[in-house]
């Protein structure tokens, strides 16, 4: 079979976790149930149903998982609804991988890290928490801020609290939108949370949330002294090929799909901000 | 240099589809003409530009991926086959034949698109130098000689002649096999001599890309003029669909009720729903769409392709937009960049 970049394989989806209200992950394998290709933290795939659509997703297990592809996907369209609404045992097309993903055998290594999400921003950062995780001896000290709008609203609650809370030289910090019952955590938006935990400067970060979180947690990190160039980002837009020919995501010189998602927050500045 | 006498242009045609089509210029009824595959007793048509340029012979309007068929919760896929059929096209002008090559930065970079590879393996481009450029035509802006274009065969009309000068070890093979004879090229010389002298007396003549240099790209992005520029846009996409390097496309599907067939078709960044998004647009006016098709055209696409432009002045848009707005308008307004 010729190597066509549009033409997706047939995969399986083995197993559906709920993990809010609106979000859940899906667990995909090859047609010989096993793990369909290699990616680095951060890319991405299309996932598709014929007859419904194709959109992109990122990959939210980490590459050291040798078992099967993970996507935490939120349901917020026709693909997705869609996705939410299928069995285990579906067949589905993927292809992929696509784009740079994190530099994590690059700029990286050696680094303390400063992981910042809001709600489905989580997804493209758990696989770099994961792949940091399981290669612990290449970074150093890990910091985590999740927030989201409420204690339901956290994705991956349970490995957060049973996995990432209880390791050594990591420090996961949630926060909610709002009080609520049953939750003695803090309570406040993210980037405020951030300034309030006053990082130091010395760290690498890494934000991944909704567009306006994106830019008031930049300038929060700012105020404590960040530069623009330790600060990584993922972006979002919308995507036909993923290969950097359908024209869809173009901003200035770059496809974000080919280019990105990953950028670096003085990389953007240079970038019409059209995203 | 090989010719052949006009008149014998019937014959020459006839050759070149012996072994599969040849797409040639021919009225389309409606005053323009378009390339078509001919068939004995065909008129080719006179004049310069076709109403769409080649680029559909390369990159279809519509073109099918692959098939799925559904059962339960199994898939089933079956691949379009490429069609792998020798074809010529006969009468590219400079202009589209430089955005072929534009085309062919786009599909033919990693990771390459099969299906335009395909076309491109399986087609030969035989250019026809202008005789007669229009007042729409500005191809000397982007630094192609109208004169002189490239393809795997150039030909030229001079004294009743076509005159022809293989290019590419494809073109050579097909002169080869085309009922030619030897000449001097000496009426050629003249002929793109007189070519020149009319292009030199082009109202677009003296436009430049002043204005449009390297690393001006947010400079020019945050231009207050977009707005007055892109006031009238109506948004129809018309400039996209004849431009011969706009390259855009939109994956789709259709359930025909026993299979999902998934095609490519031609889609248009002038479109509101080109980049809309569940999370949002961030081009929400056509302002924004309106600017983005004329920055990638002079922004960039050079920034990323050694500074060649994504224009060619070939003026379809000039003579197609419905509210006459164009990338000249555009160019003169933002760049300056006009002698005349």
């Amino acid at each position: 079979m010729r190597k066509e970049p549009l033409i997706p394989m047939v995969a399986q989806v083995t197993e559906i976790r709920v993990d809010t209200p609106d979000v859940k992950t899906f667990r995909v394998v090859g047609l010989d149930g096993k793990k369909p290709f290699t990616h680095i933290p951060g890319q991405c795939a299309m996932l598709s149903m014929p007859g419904v659509g194709e959109a992109l997703f990122s990959i939210t297990s980490s590459p050291t998982n040798p078992n099967f592809l993970e996507f935490s996907i939120k349901k917020c369209g026709c693909v997705t609804d869609w996705l939410h609404a299928m069995e285990p045992g579906q067949q589905i097309t993927l292809r992929g991988p696509y784009g740079n993903g994190f530099p994590v055998e690059g700029d990286f290594r050696g680094k303390d890290l400063l992981f910042i999400a809001g709600g489905i921003g989580l997804a493209p950062l758990r696989s770099v928490i994961n792949y940091v995780r399981d290669n612990r001896a290449n970074y150093g000290e890990v910091d985590i801020v999740y927030g989201a709008r409420s204690k339901d609203d956290l994705v991956d609650y349970p490995e957060i609290m049973e996995q990432w809370c209880r390791e050594p030289g990591l420090r996961v910090h949630l926060t909610i939108d709002r009080e609520q019952e049953g939750w003695d955590g803090h309570v406040g938006f993210v980037p405020n949370y951030v300034k309030e935990l006053g990082f130091d400067v010395n760290k690498t970060a890494v934000i991944c949330g909704p567009p306006i979180m994106i830019k008031f947690t930049l300038s929060a990190l700012q105020e404590l002294g960040f530069e623009k160039t330790q600060v990584y980002t993922t972006m979002e837009l919308r995507m036909k090929c993923g290969i950097g020919k359908c024209g869809r995501c173009n901003i200035g010189d770059k496809y974000v799909c080919k280019d990105g998602p990953v950028f670096r927050c003085d990389q953007l500045d240079r970038l019409p901000d059209e995203y | 240099m090989k010719k052949i006498a006009k008149s014998n242009l019937p014959e020459l045609l006839a050759a070149m589809a012996a072994r599969g089509k040849v797409y040639c210029p021919q009225p389309d009824g409606a005053g323009g003409s378009k390339f078509a595959p001919w068939t004995p007793g065909t008129p080719v048509a006179q004049g310069c530009n076709t109403r769409l340029g080649p680029k559909g012979l390369f990159f279809p309007q519509t073109e099918e991926l692959v098939r799925f068929r559904v059962s339960g919760k199994e898939l089933e896929i079956r691949e379009a086959e490429l069609r792998e059929e020798p074809f010529v096209v006969f009468g590219v002008r400079a202009c589209d034949c430089r955005a072929l090559e534009i085309l062919d930065r786009v599909f033919l970079s990693e990771p390459v698109d099969g299906f335009y590879k395909d076309r491109r393996d399986h087609g030969v481009v035989v250019t026809l130098a202008c005789s007669q450029p229009e007042e729409t035509c500005f191809c000397g802006t982007f630094g192609i000689d109208l004169t002189n274009p490239q393809g795997d065969v150039t030909a030229w009309e001079a004294e009743d002649c076509l005159w022809f000068r293989a290019n590419t070890e494809k073109g050579r093979e097909l002169l080869e096999r085309l009922p030619l004879e030897d000449g001097e090229d000496a009426a050629v010389e003249r002929a793109r001599e007189e070519a020149r002298e009319i292009a030199g007396r082009l109202p677009l003549h003296g436009l430049t890309t002043k204005g449009f240099e390297r690393g001006r790209m947010l400079e020019l992005f945050r231009r207050p003029e977009w707005a007055g520029l892109s006031e009238s846009c109506l948004g129809c996409g018309t400039c996209t669909f004849v431009c011969p390097t706009c390259q855009c496309y939109d994956v789709k599907e259709f359930d025909n009720g026993r299979e999902v067939c998934r095609f490519r078709c031609w889609d248009s960044c002038m479109y509101s729903d080109f980049t809309l998004m569940s999370a949002g647009q961030p081009r929400p006016t056509q302002k924004e769409r309106f600017r983005q098709r004329f920055m990638h055209k002079l922004q960039y696409f050079p920034d990323n392709n050694e500074g060649i432009y994504g224009c060619v002045g070939c003026g379809r848009c000039l003579r197609q937009c419905p509210i006459h707005m164009n990338i000249v308008k555009v160019m003169k307004t933002l760049g300056g960049g006009e002698d005349a």
